[in-house]
């Protein structure tokens, strides 16, 4: 008989396990924790929304849509990216409803890259990239965004990981960890580079909405840019709808094309009831979002200015909801620091390496927590950096 | 009045929690503390923060004996000073918490605390229907309070996120 090695595919088997797990146990079994480790809003989706859900249930809407989605929601998607962030798509044939912007990086990974394809990606970067990268068949080489130029990637920096063998960029800004925005002059300068060489751009701007310094530029906005971009966002951050797992790409008619067949075979289509709740959020949502937004910004500024008080330095980040500041000083390494500050003190963080290269000697601290969390960890941590300084 | 952006988000945020430090709010709004400390003593001042207050769910504690009413009041309005000079009349009591003059059915809502509904029942009896303007009066007791000032009792506001997340 023949024997079989392995049941997994060698694939898999060499994507290396989430480094967010290891602290999600550790953290899951305490009593008393204050997670800043969550990467979700604090908010309860609005009421109307959720109603709108319910509605929608009773109604009896609970079969399939179109496979890009209820035309309804993609026309309110088309006006609100128009609106916001000035770009112009199809409704008919340029945006695809997904299972949250998760969904939608896997099947634009898959519709751009050929086996061997390198896609470069700007770290600490969400922890999806690189794993998406290589089991869409490509190569994920990764550039690390510097603390001293805030984690904004320089022209410089991606022109010189480019390759014969490049096929796509992927940004995120606002970022997930260092809540670094790239603003419209540093957008203008990558975008040259990636005409340059003509590149594909996978633009991540599911925390649009919130960018607060700032109104957020999409980078399909600039000159030539549109055509080769996938603009991926969603509804998760800015309108608290997380749970619901729906997002969306905008892309030009060929790409969309190509993205809807593998969202077709692979996915269908995104969830009914949280479809007629996105149209209620693009239709009667954004009073909230704005009140949201206010909230962070206030939260924003007074935790970060907190951290820098007691010695953990951070730049202001421009956009999301998470401060990223450097732990150099007390010696730890990001783990060490962000175990020891969970077993001594009770605070949950996440550890800056495990956003890969650049990451370490930072951890990331997310304050979508109520004003009365957020006082009560500063303390904590502030009593923790003393004890080991 | 008008209130600059920084005046509004200050009152915002004390609304929400007047206890919150003026250190705090200061680096919420970018800001000195002394800056939030003009800007509130001329709020104060120019009667926009009127008094600070806590909400209280007094169904929690325990051997408290405490009803609420709202009450419509019929008035017959008077030449001259329209409905003010009863709606004075009606708050100077201390029993009463609130007066609203209201569109609609009746003219006054006002809201009566007592210990029981029996003191409470006495005082619309013996003061306020017997008022030279007041003609007519119907009286609501509240039996439970599910959400006051925006705040919803008995919701812990419970954090139903799982601890870590990417």
């Amino acid at each position: 008989m023949k024997t079989k090695t392995s049941y997994i595919s060698q694939s898999v088997k060499n994507l290396k396990p989430s480094g967010i797990r290891k602290f999600f146990d550790l953290a899951a079994n305490m009593e008393g924790v204050i997670s800043l480790g969550v990467g979700e809003p604090d908010f309860i989706t609005s009421w109307t929304v959720r109603e709108a859900a319910i509605l929608s249930l009773e109604q009896g809407y609970t079969s399939y849509t179109a496979n890009a989605g209820l035309l309804e929601l993609r026309e309110k998607i088309a006006a609100y990216m128009k609106e916001g962030y000035s770009v112009d798509y199809d409704p008919k044939d340029e945006i695809i409803v997904t299972v949250g912007a998760s969904q939608a990086l896997d099947i634009s990974m898959r519709a751009i890259i050929d086996q061997g394809d390198e896609v470069i990606v700007v770290e600490p970067g969400f922890v999806s990239y690189v794993p998406l990268v290589q089991l869409a068949g490509g190569v994920a080489v990764t550039v690390g965004s510097k603390p001293e130029n805030d984690f904004k990637v320089t022209a410089e920096e991606l022109e010189a990981a480019i390759t014969p063998r490049t096929k796509a960029v992927l940004l995120c800004s606002p970022n997930n960890p260092t809540g670094t925005v790239l603003e419209r002059e540093n957008l203008e300068e990558l975008a040259e580079v990636i005409r340059k060489h003509d590149l594909v751009v996978l633009s991540d701007e599911i925390y649009s909405e919130l960018a607060y310094d700032h109104r957020h530029v999409s980078i399909a906005s600039l000159k030539d840019m549109r055509k080769r971009t996938l603009v991926i966002n969603g509804f998760s951050k800015g309108f608290a709808m997380t749970g619901w797992r729906l997002g969306f790409i905008c892309a030009p008619e060929e790409i969309a094309s190509s993205l809807l067949k593998i969202h077709q075979y692979a996915m269908m289509c995104a969830s009914t009831p949280a479809q007629h709740a996105a149209v209620e959020a693009l239709d009667k949502g954004m009073d909230d979002v704005m009140e949201m937004k206010r909230s962070y910004r206030h939260r924003r500024h007074y935790f970060v200015d907190s951290l820098n008080e007691f010695g953990l330095t951070c730049h202001t980040p421009g956009g999301a909801f998470y401060a990223f500041p450097s732990i150099k000083k007390t010696g730890m390494s990001s783990e060490e620091f962000a175990e020891k500050l969970l077993m001594e003190e009770k605070v949950a963080v996440v550890p800056g390496n495990v956003f890969g290269k650049g990451g370490e000697g930072y951890i990331r601290c997310s304050y979508a927590s109520s004003m009365e969390q957020l006082q009560e960890a500063v303390k904590r941590m502030k009593r923790f950096v003393e004890n080991h300084s | 009045m008008q209130l600059r952006e920084m005046e509004l988000d200050l009152v915002r945020i004390l609304q929400k929690d007047a206890r919150i430090s003026t250190e705090n709010i200061a680096k919420m709004l970018q800001v000195t503390t002394e800056e939030i400390e003009n800007a509130i003593e001329k709020l104060e001042k120019d009667n926009v923060l009127v008094r600070y207050s806590s909400v209280v769910d007094w169904s929690k504690v325990e051997g408290h004996e405490g009803v609420t009413a709202m009450i419509d009041v019929k008035v017959a309005p008077k030449r001259g000073v329209g409905f003010d000079e009863v709606a004075h009349r009606i708050y100077r009591y201390k029993e009463v918490k609130s007066v609203y003059l209201m569109s609609g059915a009746y003219d006054l809502s006002v809201t009566v605390e007592g210990r029981t509904m029996h003191e409470v029942a006495t005082f619309v009896s013996e003061k306020l229907s017997t008022l030279d303007s007041v003609l007519s009066t119907t009286t609501h007791f509240q039996l439970k309070k599910y959400k006051h000032d925006g705040t919803i009792f008995g919701d812990h506001g419970e954090d139903k996120r799982i601890v870590v997340s990417p």
